[in-house]
């Protein structure tokens, strides 16, 4: 069964970035409710394979790599949901899509094994540990609406009205967007590293300094931010490329939590 | 336009002249559609010849003269209003301007009781026709002039234009339409500089700008979020060298300059400054160049979907009047455009 539901997530992941690369092809690249609902679709997938996942291990499913990128994943897919639309960034789907889809199956390939897994010490372990995966989603949101941005910026500095022009967000929009992501990740995360203080469990060593790094990344693109000191293609590159140093670095930090748990 | 303008009729005029033609006693039902670009009479009767005989004689009778018109009956004049509503009988091939003009002119007949059923369905059906032609072909994608693709490009840098400001150097002719193009869509502020002060206070006071002497316009250059270029100076006024340090004051604000000079105002270096979009004239046209050639590659398809709408609406006429269907022209234009 859990591994239909995984299935049957990527499928819906598959068909959203399929129907893009179809309406590419076309020439008719547009926002489309298909996009939506397929992610919808993946999401609800997700949520009933870690609902079953969790029963399975009694805890929040983040005890193997192979949880952990089915964690960010959903949390990726769950902020999409949730901002997408709000900020009429439908599109955001179609660039979502192969991200999550990626996630998921290089999770399937991973060991799904939770044989010796040990629980969290306590509940704000557990706390910490999920908000942090969700923190991660906010910023891999925030890489996607920055790649958005820069293949909307290159569109418009080539001088020629592509189809892909007409159909991506207003540059200023997705600016805003990636900001925000950057400002919601940033919180959810200084909230988990909270929550990671608070339950008591002594951080120290490469764990708190790959920790430090990735929040200091994230905090100084802000920070820059707010003295106007970065252009928004700065910040976006910046979002682009400290999502994928965060994520070479998200299982070391997992496999030196591991040894804490 | 000497004769379209004898027949126009103004919005203050519309309740009289559907009063009017509704006092015929051929015709049934109408909606009369006065645009810059035609004037057309939809009407339905259960007598056609008579009716467009009656129709003819009031126009007659208001023009003055006995005017040149084109008629249709069914389904013709079904096929020509949904040819209407998907902007394929437009100048501006595939513009959706007329569409609200179509359902501005629908809603006041409507208002004024001369619709009834037959208008009431055939109307509804063209603005689905519409719709549907819209949303599945390419038929309105992009622009197909200067200064629409200016606009267009402005939205896709900016978003909402409402509150952007706009700076003019050099008061030409193109400038001032582009620029009226961008107050259309929400432009608020335009900031004119020309060598000759008192041709940019002209323009300035035509567009409902401010003028500022031609050696100053950098001073104001920090307010601007679009710069339209089109001075005739013989070397290129907007260099990287100076508007790149220009730009480091404004690191979060982009920049769309327009440069419509030949030879060119700006360098297209300043295309490489972060946060910088520079089109030139040639890029400008060859971009509508390129929408227009797509509309027309999307003719076909869209005939096709009016075909299918055609044949929808006259089944449907079918099913309500089975007997006499075929004497009757229930739906049939009578108009007069010169365009």
């Amino acid at each position: 069964m859990n591994r239909l539901l995984l299935a049957a997530a990527a499928l819906c992941f598959l068909l959203s970035f399929g129907y893009t690369l179809f309406a590419l092809g076309a020439g008719k690249f547009r926002p489309a409710r298909f996009n939506f609902l397929a992610m919808l679709g993946g999401f609800a997938a997700q949520s009933a394979f870690l609902y079953l996942r969790g029963l399975e291990v009694k805890s929040c499913p983040l005890h193997t790599l192979f949880d952990l990128l089915i964690f960010l994943s959903w949390s990726i897919t769950l902020i999409y949901l949730l901002i997408g639309p709000a900020y009429r960034l439908s599109l955001l789907g179609a660039f979502t899509a192969p991200l999550v889809l990626l996630l998921t199956l290089v999770a399937v390939v991973l060991p799904h094994s939770v044989e010796g897994a040990q629980g969290f010490a306590n509940p704000w372990v557990e706390f910490h540990a999920a908000l942090s995966i969700v923190a991660f989603g906010a910023f891999g949101l925030a890489g996607v609406a920055g790649v958005m941005y820069l293949v909307q910026d290159k569109q418009l500095k080539s001088g020629k009205g592509s189809s892909l022009l007409y159909n991506l967000p207003p540059i200023s929009a997705l600016a805003t967007a990636n900001l925000r992501l950057l400002g919601l990740g940033f919180l959810l995360l200084t909230v988990a590293f909270a929550a990671g203080f608070i339950s008591g469990i002594s951080i120290v060593g490469l764990k708190f300094g790959a920790s430090v790094v990735i929040w200091l990344i994230y905090g100084s693109i802000l920070v820059l931010r707010r003295f106007h000191a970065l252009a928004p293609r700065r910040i976006a590159t910046l979002a682009v490329g400290s999502f994928a140093f965060a994520l070479m670095l998200l299982p070391v930090i997992h496999y030196l939590s591991l040894q804490r748990l | 336009m000497e004769i379209r303008e004898k027949f126009a009729v103004l919005p203050h005029e519309m309740d009289s002249v559907l009063e009017e033609i509704r006092g015929l006693d051929s015709l049934n039902e109408a909606v009369v559609l006065s645009t810059c670009n035609r004037v057309e009479f939809y009407t339905t009767s259960l007598c056609p010849e008579r009716g467009r005989a009656d129709l003819e004689k009031w126009l007659e009778r208001r023009a003055g003269f006995r005017p040149q018109i084109y008629a249709h009956d069914t389904p013709r004049s079904i096929r020509h209003l949904f040819r209407v509503s998907c902007g394929l009988d437009s100048m501006v091939l595939g513009e959706t301007e007329v569409l609200g003009q179509l359902k501005k002119a629908y809603t006041h007949a409507a208002g004024a009781g001369t619709t009834s059923r037959h208008l009431n369905r055939l109307f509804q059906h063209a603005f689905r026709v519409a719709k549907n032609v819209r949303t599945h072909t390419q038929i309105t994608r992009g622009s197909t002039s200067v200064g629409s693709v200016a606009v267009d490009l402005a939205s896709k840098i900016f978003g909402d234009l409402q509150g952007r400001r706009v700076m003019i150097l050099g008061a030409g002719e193109t400038s001032e339409r582009t620029a009226r193009s961008l107050q259309s869509r929400g432009i608020q502020s335009v900031i004119v500089s020309n060598r000759t002060f008192d041709r940019a206070a002209k323009l300035a006071e035509e567009i409902g700008g401010m003028a500022i002497h031609f050696d100053h316009w950098h001073k104001a250059f920090h307010e601007v979020d679009i710069l339209i270029s089109s001075t005739a100076a013989p070397y290129p006024i907007l260099t990287k060298e100076r508007l790149a340090p220009m730009m480091r004051d404004r690191a979060d604000r982009s920049l769309f300059v327009i440069d419509l000079a030949v030879p060119r105002d700006a360098e297209p270096a300043i295309n490489e400054i972060e946060g910088v979009y520079l089109y030139d004239i040639d890029s400008l046209q060859a971009i509508a160049g390129n929408s227009l050639e797509v509309r027309q590659q999307e003719i076909v398809r869209c005939e096709e979907m009016i075909d299918q709408g055609v044949q929808d609406f006259v089944g449907w006429m079918r099913r309500l009047h089975p007997d006499e269907f075929s004497n009757e022209a229930a739906a049939h234009s009578v108009g007069s455009k010169i365009s």
